[in-house]
């Protein structure tokens, strides 16, 4: 594989760029791989990679219905973070921030790492002191969290609205500096090329029609683009999780949901790191291209439709401006819907199934993009040792019946309120 | 944005109405031993159906009744409602 540098750079420059190998290859599926991970998108491409990398199997086929980096990947508002209160939670995605750092470097792709923290704003007392017991958890977990004041949060967002008669006044936050932004591409594109250059087979636009199974073991899977052998498949296709478990007879705790986002008009740079409202469910952050990014609720029910519907952005921006007025005066730029895995307590299943050999990745709500590391990193050895990690053990699949709940906002099972 | 036909009021737009999930799952019978694979069946394990989907609402803005949907999970469609009494096939 080419490596990627300035000197790289300058080679092609004198052929017009036109002399660049592809970043990894199109080829035909073959009869038979050690592991099938269905679903290209950045779980799939990072398992893939680890599997490769750190387990040296690299006999893997990623199939993929659409195209690299078309799905959730290419949709998320690229928040990076491990502000959890829970130790599985915390610990899990804190081994992923550790990933994120020195993901360019690694994946020889410049990923656009950028730590500009985030805040969660307060807008009440009680809010101040669930964010403080939050903090002290986190940081129990080594993870770094401040407490700030009104004061303090207005040197950093001045531009928000810290007037006296709002309706949700500012009281505080809750920053993790150390928490930031990616560019989600580069991320999908780097896994790739990487996984790619290891052998691993990204085979794209091959749809899976059904799977090979036979007393209680994986025998292989049916695509539109022939049937394949294997004994082990990984499951990482987030919002069409149901469907393919419909497929094998398995019902999960998993609803299907959409969620939107939406850019503004490109403005000068104002925003610093990540800000969510803590009174209404609206996150924002400024691209390095000036864009404002913004999303929050999901539609509120059951869909597979990849875009959305303007009830719920009109909902959303209500609160945004509410805490940053000077929104009110952007022309939106563009709006885009992804369809989310939504497990019934918020957080994500990386396990084993009762079928020997399927691999389950899935109910990653919101936050699959933050997780594309860690989630990779342990599906990889879940898959490879047959066990779970340590720092995946607590988001097995009979934790809703055992009764061990990973309920981070105790929302309960509605997924559709979260 | 939806528009839903409330049996009790007639059409309405979906800004009235609070989803209510899945109108298929039935609660054990009360009063009765339920295995606990039972009670998670009923409490987290859904279908989630990609294509047609019978699902709750309720018109919360409205006559507060609440009502079965029948609706496609890709095209947003609304096929038919219903009231709680009434099935939908």
């Amino acid at each position: 594989m080419q490596k990627y540098s300035i000197f790289s750079l300058i080679k092609n420059a004198f052929s017009n760029h036109e002399k660049w190998d592809l970043a990894w290859k199109d080829p035909s599926p073959k009869k038979e791989y050690d592991v099938v991970i269905i679903g290209g998108g950045g779980h799939g491409l990072a398992t893939a990679y680890y599997l490769a990398k750190e387990h040296k199997i690299t006999n893997v086929a990623i199939i993929e219905k659409g195209w690299i980096g078309g799905g959730n990947i290419g949709r998320n508002t690229t928040i990076i973070r491990s502000n959890f209160m829970y130790d599985d939670n915390a610990r899990f995605n804190e081994f992923g921030m550790n990933l994120w750092r020195n993901m360019s470097q690694e994946l020889n792709f410049n990923v656009m790492f950028s730590p500009r923290g985030i805040i969660n704003l307060a807008h009440s007392d009680a809010q101040m002191n669930a964010y403080a017991r939050r903090g002290n958890s986190m940081r129990l977990n080594g993870i770094d969290a401040v407490l700030l004041d009104r004061e303090e949060i207005k040197k950093i967002i001045p531009m928000a609205d810290f007037s006296e008669d709002v309706r949700y006044p500012i009281f505080g936050g809750l920053a993790q500096p150390s928490a930031g932004t990616a560019r989600h591409d580069a991320v999908a594109w780097g896994y790739a090329r990487q996984a790619d250059s290891m052998g691993v087979d990204i085979i794209q636009n091959c749809e899976v029609t059904g799977f090979d199974v036979s007393g209680g073991k994986i025998l292989g899977v049916r695509t539109s683009r022939g049937d394949i052998k294997t004994k082990k498949i990984g499951l990482c296709v987030a919002g069409s999780t149901n469907v393919l478990a419909e497929k094998l007879n398995i019902t999960l705790p998993i609803e299907t949901h959409l969620l939107q986002a939406c850019v503004s008009e490109p403005v000068k740079p104002i925003l610093d790191g990540v800000v969510t409202f803590g009174a209404g469910h609206f996150y924002i952050s400024q691209s390095d291209k000036g864009e404002m990014v913004m999303g929050g609720d999901l539609d509120g029910y059951n869909s597979y439709a990849q875009k959305g519907n303007l009830p719920t952005i009109q909902h959303v921006l209500t609160g945004g401006i509410a805490l940053f007025p000077f929104l009110s005066r952007l022309k939106m730029l563009r709006t885009w819907g992804g369809i989310m895995d939504m497990s019934m307590d918020g957080s994500p299943i990386i396990d084993k199934t009762h079928i020997d050999g399927l691999y389950l990745n899935c109910g990653w709500c919101y936050g699959g993009f933050k997780s594309v590391p860690s989630s990779g990193w342990t599906f990889a050895h879940t898959i490879a040792q047959d066990r779970v990690h340590e720092l995946n053990e607590g988001f097995s699949l009979n934790r809703f019946s055992k009764g061990y709940l990973l309920d981070e906002k105790g929302l309960g099972t509605k997924t559709w309120i979260s | 944005m939806l528009n839903i036909n409330c049996p009790y009021c007639g059409d309405r737009s979906q800004k009235e109405f609070a989803y209510g999930g899945d109108g298929t799952v039935k609660r054990p019978e009360l009063n009765k031993e339920v295995s606990d694979e039972k009670w998670n069946e009923f409490v987290y394990l859904r279908k989630s159906p990609r294509g047609k989907h019978i699902e709750l609402w309720h018109h919360i803005a409205g006559c507060r009744q609440w009502f079965k949907v029948q609706r496609d999970t890709v095209t947003h469609e609304i096929f038919k409602t219903a009231k709680m009494n009434e099935e939908i096939k």
